[in-house]
């Protein structure tokens, strides 16, 4: 079943209801179309709108603005059981008191009418679906009695047995040791492969989203930065969001500039870029994107050689670098050539990104304009819409100046604040018996809130973003 | 026997590598001495201090627990005890009289049959009135506040006061079925179209007052359970509703078997409880009706006196007849937590 998000957004209320700064855009103006019968995963930091996305996808939230289609039903209004999912919760929210049979058998049990199918017949469906995820040898357990993978498990049966068109899967393998979580990913992999359902899920650990998703939606703050195939985003950041997101160990920073169809880090021109114009950028360098040369055009100091069995992770500072390690990986015989204090690399032109400094947008150069028209010709021969964000990026609210907390308060200010916090108050309260006197209770006062912040929204979403 | 457990639990640590040598006894069976010793270093060393800081509160738990429990039981068994008697220096007989006297009276019987007809009715009842009240009170946002404090009141009002309240509003004054003269509860009943009901004043009926009783009773156990189970609805975590709700399970289906088994430990422990506290209910009656217990004078039927009630009328004139019912009251309560025990083990979710 494809699944088509249409500008979906989700405005969450501010707590204090007089502050109308303090509602939270969770998800922003959000386009996709996911492809019937592929594993997607949402990417993104805590809080960047990824699980929001998924109760809206599963029904448990209701959107502020914006459609969700499953194939060409539009099911933005329909109710959660209606909509023809399976969810897993990241706990599970396996039923304790039931046995793994029961809890799998629990979604049927909820059939009404036409629907519901024999005794024998949901004995045999869950029988199947337990075989599937391969817990057929524990049905008579308590979930207590299992181990964290196997709870796992039996969450996807549960999920499956009603046999879903979507399935959806809320940070699938956060709550389980490394091992497990390798494991387990081979395993969703599998189940999904087996079962052919479009599956949605939600993860932090880009790890993870890489090695098993067909596509990946790499988000930040309600906002989609890039999609595309796991290896694509990785080898073609649209932004430097995407970049430092991507990859571990992480992509190395610093702060560069273009001169003259040179890019410069410091002192040093480290590369040729022709026809780029001159701008203050950031260069993002993976790991293995160095080669070391006696003559290499970029010099590091180095503090220490990690052997990592076939490669050594060579690091070094960089008074340039944003980060505080320069991290690079290089084949472990090379690496019996540094000796000294220093160290000089040339770089692989494929393996370095540089973003505008203003825009953090990519700034394509050199091969890297014709790979990137390669890579949107491929993505659009799979039918696959290639989207990278476009508009002006989001920016964390921390990045707004804190003048506020800094400014030390006299005696006068403090008495002043005191005053006017007391008027405050008072004009809350006459709004309050105004509200009671003019008869709209509380209810009606929270409708007449959810348009106004609609109205709202528009002068809003470019004060988030600026 | 507890100590022994204890022992034997604090000794299995030190114990473990000896159990794992090739010499060590099968099944882990000690011989008595070398257990002693081992007690003997345990007392000596870490547990001295914690047997130390027990010591006030097991001096008056030994003072004020330990020796009545003892004292009854002993009183129990004399013939004819008095405590005058005894400080005059008379022996008394050794037997079982006080048992048999207690079963053998008329009076006891009816007290027993009070106390288990308002027991069975009344927990059954406010449990399940709780466990509603409770879910709705969860679910409600707006008031919530208020509401539980609403329902907490009663817990912390005396029964007696309360008792007093209960009894004006069920109260008929003067002849029955003129308007002027009725209780609210009256007023309201004919407000419906019935006829006002004697519901405990003179010449009420046994059945009349129960039902007051049962209501009163009901009332004023509510809080507690209230409490208890809400208590527990907010510890259940909300992704079993949304669970339940993905699957789309019926409210009533998420009730039964989502939210009790859930909730079945506080379930538990609110009708173990509840049993207990009902197998001694005494004030309720004295609330409404007065001391004599024997309900509202000229009553038609049977008094209303429980157990209690009962245990506290005879206490002044024969000590151990009290103390055997006491003590029957105990094996009572004892029972019938056992079978709540029992039950629940095989029904409760923990």
């Amino acid at each position: 079943m494809k699944v088509v998000l249409q500008n979906l957004t989700k405005i969450f209320p501010s707590r204090n209801k007089n502050d109308k700064g303090g509602e939270v855009v969770a998800v922003n103006d959000f386009n996709l179309e996911i492809p019937d019968g592929k594993l997607i995963g949402l990417l993104g930091p805590s809080g960047c709108g990824k699980s929001t996305t998924l109760y809206m996808i599963s029904g448990l939230q209701t959107p502020t603005r914006g459609k969700i289609f499953f194939g060409d039903d539009d099911v933005t209004k329909l109710a959660p059981e209606n909509r023809g999912i399976g969810l897993v919760f990241q706990n599970y929210a396996l039923y304790p008191h039931m046995t793994v049979q029961q809890n799998i058998m629990f979604p049927l049990q909820n059939l009404k009418g036409e629907q519901r199918l024999s005794k024998e017949e949901m004995l045999k469906r869950a029988n199947e679906v337990a075989k599937l995820v391969q817990i057929d040898e524990y049905m008579q357990r308590k979930p207590a009695e299992l181990s964290g993978g196997q709870q796992q498990r039996v969450a996807i049966a549960r999920a499956l047995v009603k046999m879903p068109r979507v399935l959806l899967l809320d940070e699938p393998l956060s709550n389980l040791d490394a091992r497990l979580r390798l494991q387990t990913r081979e395993e969703i992999r599998r189940i999904q492969r087996d079962t052919g359902i479009t599956t949605i899920f939600v993860t932090h650990d880009q790890e993870e989203a890489m090695s098993i998703s067909d596509y990946i939606v790499v988000m930040k703050l309600g906002v989609i930065m890039q999609t595309g195939k796991p290896q694509w985003v990785y080898d073609d950041p649209a932004n430097l969001f995407v970049a430092k997101f991507l990859g571990a160990p992480p992509i190395n920073l610093f702060a560069g500039m273009v001169r003259a169809g040179k890019l410069y880090i410091g002192e040093e021109d480290v590369l040729d870029l022709d026809g780029v114009e001159d701008q203050e950028v950031y260069v993002g360098i993976r790991p293995e994107g160095f080669l070391l040369a006696e003559d290499g055009r970029l010099s590091c100091s180095v503090s220490g050689v990690d052997v990592m069995g076939r490669d050594v992770s060579v690091v070094s500072t960089n008074e340039n670098s944003l980060n505080a390690l320069v991290r690079s990986i290089i084949s472990s015989d090379d690496a019996e050539a540094i000796t000294g204090d220093t160290v000089r690399f040339n770089l692989k032109q494929h393996k370095v990104f540089i973003f505008n400094k203003e825009t953090e947008k990519r700034v394509y150069f050199g091969r890297q304009i014709a790979a990137h028209e390669e890579m949107l010709q491929k993505m659009r021969e799979e039918g696959q819409d290639y989207v990278t964000h476009t508009g002006p990026l989001p920016r964390e609210a921390d990045d707004k100046p804190k003048e506020k907390k800094q400014a030390p308060k006299t005696k006068g200010q403090i008495v002043l604040g005191f005053f006017k916090k007391i008027g405050g108050l008072f004009k809350k309260l006459f709004a309050k018996i105004k509200g009671l006197f003019t008869k709209k209770g509380a209810k009606s006062a929270a409708e007449n809130e959810a348009p106004m912040s609609e109205t709202e929204d528009a002068e809003n979403t470019p004060k988030s973003e600026d | 026997m507890d100590e022994e457990k204890i022992l034997t639990e604090s000794t299995s640590e030190e114990s473990a590598p000896a159990q794992e040598s090739p010499e060590g006894a099968p099944g882990g069976k000690k011989k008595f001495s070398e257990r002693l010793k081992k007690a003997g270093r345990w007392l000596g060393h870490s547990q001295l201090k914690a047997w130390l800081y027990l010591l006030p509160a097991l001096v008056i738990l030994a003072i004020f627990t330990v020796y009545p429990i003892i004292n009854t039981v002993r009183i129990s068994m004399l013939e004819d005890y008095s405590f005058l008697k005894e400080k005059g220096g008379t022996e008394f007989l050794v037997n079982f009289n006080n048992f048999t006297n207690v079963v053998h009276y008329r009076g006891f019987l009816t007290c027993m049959g009070n106390t288990m007809l308002l027991t069975v009715i009344t927990v059954p009842v406010s449990t399940m009135l709780a466990l509603l009240i409770a879910v709705g009170l969860n679910s409600i946002k707006w008031l919530k506040k208020v509401f539980q404090t609403i329902f907490f009141l009663p817990y912390v009002t005396n029964a007696i006061a309360i008792g007093m309240v209960f009894k004006a509003m069920f109260e008929i004054i003067g002849p029955v079925n003129s308007p002027s003269s009725v209780g609210i509860i009256n007023t309201i009943v004919e407000a419906f179209g019935g006829s006002a009901v004697n519901w405990v004043n003179e010449g009420s009926s046994y059945w009349a007052n129960m039902a007051v009783l049962i209501f009163f009773i009901v009332w004023n156990a509510l809080p507690f359970k209230i409490l208890v189970l809400l208590g527990g609805l907010q510890n259940v975590n909300k992704q079993y509703y949304d669970a339940a709700k993905v699957d789309g399970t019926s409210r009533f289906r998420i009730f039964w078997r989502i939210t009790v088994p859930l909730l079945s430990p506080m379930i538990a422990y609110v009708v173990i409880t509840g049993f207990i506290g009902g197998f001694k209910e005494y004030t309720s009656i004295i609330g409404i009706f007065d001391e004599s217990l024997m309900g509202p004078p000229g009553s038609i039927g049977k008094p209303l006196n429980t157990m209690v009630g009962y245990i506290y009328g005879t206490i002044n004139n024969n000590q151990g007849r009290a103390s055997a019912a006491a003590l029957i009251l105990f094996a009572v309560i004892f029972v019938v937590t056992m079978i709540n025990l029992y039950v629940s083990k095989k029904r409760v979710h923990y």
